[in-house]
């Protein structure tokens, strides 16, 4: 087991610890084994990250009774997510008891089994599903020829695998526990214990359970907002072999020297990431000239430096580096990860900096990509093409950063920004960008319902709402979509703000001030006198605590904040002006 | 390996497994005797303890088990 992937029996330790103060989250798990071992590996999970699992687990194979008759408990229990996981034990002795025309068309059959499986529960319940890929055990009847013949048992769990996976990117509410590749990973020897099966019809081994049950966490986390989005990188014996300021550029190990197909592999790796909207950032302590060497000339560096937002090398210590990194960025430290070779480097920072997730990288720089990839640390529940472009939003951000540093008073900086906005109703364009940010934002939130793409898209069509979407530029570059608000109408003179969400990214920078006046000008163009806001408390959200009453609410009786839209004022100047797309 | 010498790493295993440090076995101790050796926590002593002495039981094996020594005396014969 990896030091970084807490054993089964961990795990059960910390369900004696207790969930104590824990946020909760309510997950029902329905499966055709048994699952009592899943349930308590998902539960000590769930601890050991800080969230408290209140799992409803249905009995033994009861996977339809429970989803097909509305009236079952896992209705009553109203889960936020139901995870059903299903063998390809059960799946091959079904598969066998077919005819022939059953096994040929069994991948379609299966996958409109799933389909109905998860469009009974989105109807029921609206909420996510996560089903299982099954592992592709072989089962020999037929040897290698069986890719050669429609009836086989491996030629069709294939196809149900790559059925599943397809129907998952058509429902955005359905996500899929990769199990064939984390058996895949572990192998079958360790992963399935014969005796366990036989005995007790248990499917996952116990070294399994820990990797399974940390991926049910990352994909329920992801969902809801909570995954990685940075990763900090050493440079010295992490990103290459050897140490630049001693062994030159010709001496580093990268490419074809000494270790340096290793080196090359994880910054590969590193760039895909940054492909798909990981922010890559640099921290090494090193004189910076040096340290950039090899990103400017060295012919096998697969990293270059457009693809690092934030560059920091110096000799100070890294505790200092990683937090201005942070503040550059303006995201969380439980939302970065930081690789480092050196041991107590990664102790110092763990230390000063709990909620940062520092993998123990093994020894040999050769295990290195091997190992984070079993660490699933990228999670995603969402993928747009603006993901793409992040690294340029934060360059630009960063010399923001810099500009912003060289003006005494906030107003002249403000307005060398030359900003512009574009403002209109949720379309076509903007609704997928706009669920991401409903999923993704934590701190400027004020009440964090998160809406799924599909959420978006009703509300958007819905004649009891009204949209905003908010597009900013300024001189430095293209920021995209920063923030939106829903609007529900509660009768004719009363709006009720149902989400106003913004990207950290445009913090101080006027946008709060320009979104009320936008909110005003739309609801007085349809006759609404009164606006309210309310503000829920998470533990992430204290930034936008005081939000309604610096922008001229006051607060009623029951807690929420109204605003007279007929004598509403803005107090303070902005410099953004309203552009068209 | 003596059976003495089993019976405690075994003990220290069955501590670490049920959380309870000062669990006693001796070679007449049954699963009634201990409090948390149900079914299933019997899983995850097996799992352990083949892990330990490096060994695989049979499924005929783990069901056979009266006591603590018969379960050494497995471990004894491989």
């Amino acid at each position: 087991m990896s030091a970084d992937i807490q054993s089964f029996t961990h795990l059960l330790k910390n369900i004696k610890k207790g969930a104590e103060g824990l946020k909760t989250y309510r997950l029902a798990v329905l499966a055709d084994s048994a699952s009592q071992f899943v349930v308590k590996a998902i539960k000590g999970t769930g601890i050991e990250y800080g969230v408290n699992y209140e799992i409803f687990e249905a009995d033994y194979n009861q996977i339809d009774r429970q989803v097909f008759d509305t009236g079952s408990e896992l209705y009553e229990f109203k889960p936020n997510c139901v995870l059903i996981l299903r063998s390809t034990e059960k799946l091959v002795k079904h598969f066998y008891s077919l005819p022939k025309t059953g096994k040929s068309n069994f991948a379609e059959q299966q996958v409109s089994y799933a389909t109905e499986l998860f469009e009974q529960v989105s109807r029921e319940l609206g909420c996510s599903v996560i089903l299982n890929t099954f592992p592709e055990t072989h089962d020999s009847v037929f040897g290698n020829f069986s890719s050669k013949t429609s009836l086989s048992f491996p030629f069709q769990v294939k196809k149900v695998n790559l059925g599943l996976m397809s129907l998952s990117q058509d429902k955005k509410n359905l996500f899929l526990l990769q199990l064939d590749s984390l058996m895949n990973r572990v192998g079958s020897a360790i992963g399935f214990d014969s005796k366990m099966y036989i005995g007790g019809d248990m499917v996952y081994s116990l070294d399994l359970l820990p990797y399974l049950s940390k991926n049910v966490h990352d994909i329920i986390q992801a969902v809801n907002g909570t995954f990685k989005k940075c990763v900090i990188l050493d440079l010295d014996n992490t990103t290459w072999g050897g140490i630049i300021g001693d062994d030159g550029l010709e001496g580093i190990q990268i490419g074809d020297l000494g270790l340096g197909k290793a080196f090359t592999e994880l910054q590969l790796w590193v760039k895909e990431l940054r492909k798909r909207g990981i922010i890559i950032a640099v921290c090494s302590k090193n004189t910076e000239s040096i340290a950039k060497e090899p990103f400017e000339k060295h012919p096998d560096m697969k990293l270059h430096l457009e693809d690092i937002a934030v560059f920091v090398a110096n000799w100070e210590n890294k505790v200092d580096n990683i937090k201005y990194i942070q503040s550059i960025l303006n995201i969380g430290f439980d939302s970065m990860v930081f690789l480092d070779d050196n041991p107590f480097e990664r102790e110092m920072v763990r230390t000063a900096i709990p909620d940062i997730t520092v993998p123990s990288l093994p020894e040999d720089p050769a295990e290195y990509l091997h190992y984070l990839r079993t660490l699933n640390l990228f999670e995603t529940a969402s993928y747009t093409e603006e993901d793409e472009s992040r690294t340029l939003l934060y360059q630009e951000e960063a010399q923001r950063t810099i500009l912003q540093r060289s003006f005494t008073n906030e107003a002249g900086f403000l307005e060398s920004l030359d900003m512009k906005a574009v403002v209109k109703p949720f379309d076509n364009f903007t609704i997928p960008r706009v669920a991401q940010l409903s999923q993704r934002s934590n701190q400027f939130n004020l009440r964090t319902i998160r809406y799924t793409e599909a959420d978006i898209k009703n509300i958007s069509q819905s004649d009891k709402h009204l949209t905003l979407s908010f597009n900013l530029a300024d001189k430095f570059g293209d920021y995209g979509l920063i923030a939106f608000i829903i609007l529900e109408k509660q009768n004719k003179d009363t709006l009720f703000i149902d989400s106003w969400i913004m990207s950290c990214r445009v913090l101080k920078r006027g946008m709060e001030v320009f979104t009320l006046k936008s909110i005003v000008e739309l609801a007085k163009s349809q006759g609404f006198k009164t606006l309210i806001g309310e503000y829920i408390e998470t533990k992430k959200n204290g930034l936008v605590k005081d939000h309604y009453q610096k922008l001229g609410f006051t607060q009623s009786s029951d807690g929420k904040w109204s605003l007279d839209m007929d004598s509403y004022m803005p107090t303070v100047e902005t410099y953004i002006t309203k552009t068209e797309a | 390996m003596e059976k003495e010498q089993i019976l405690s790493e075994v003990q220290e295993i069955f501590r670490n497994i049920l959380d309870q440090e000062n669990l006693v076995l001796s070679a007449q101790t049954t699963a009634a005797d201990v409090e948390d050796w149900d079914s299933l926590s019997h899983i995850q002593l097996v799992v352990a303890i083949e892990k330990h002495f490096k060994i695989r039981f049979t499924s005929r094996e783990i069901q056979s088990w009266k006591n603590v020594d018969e379960m050494i005396s497995s471990i004894q014969s491989k």
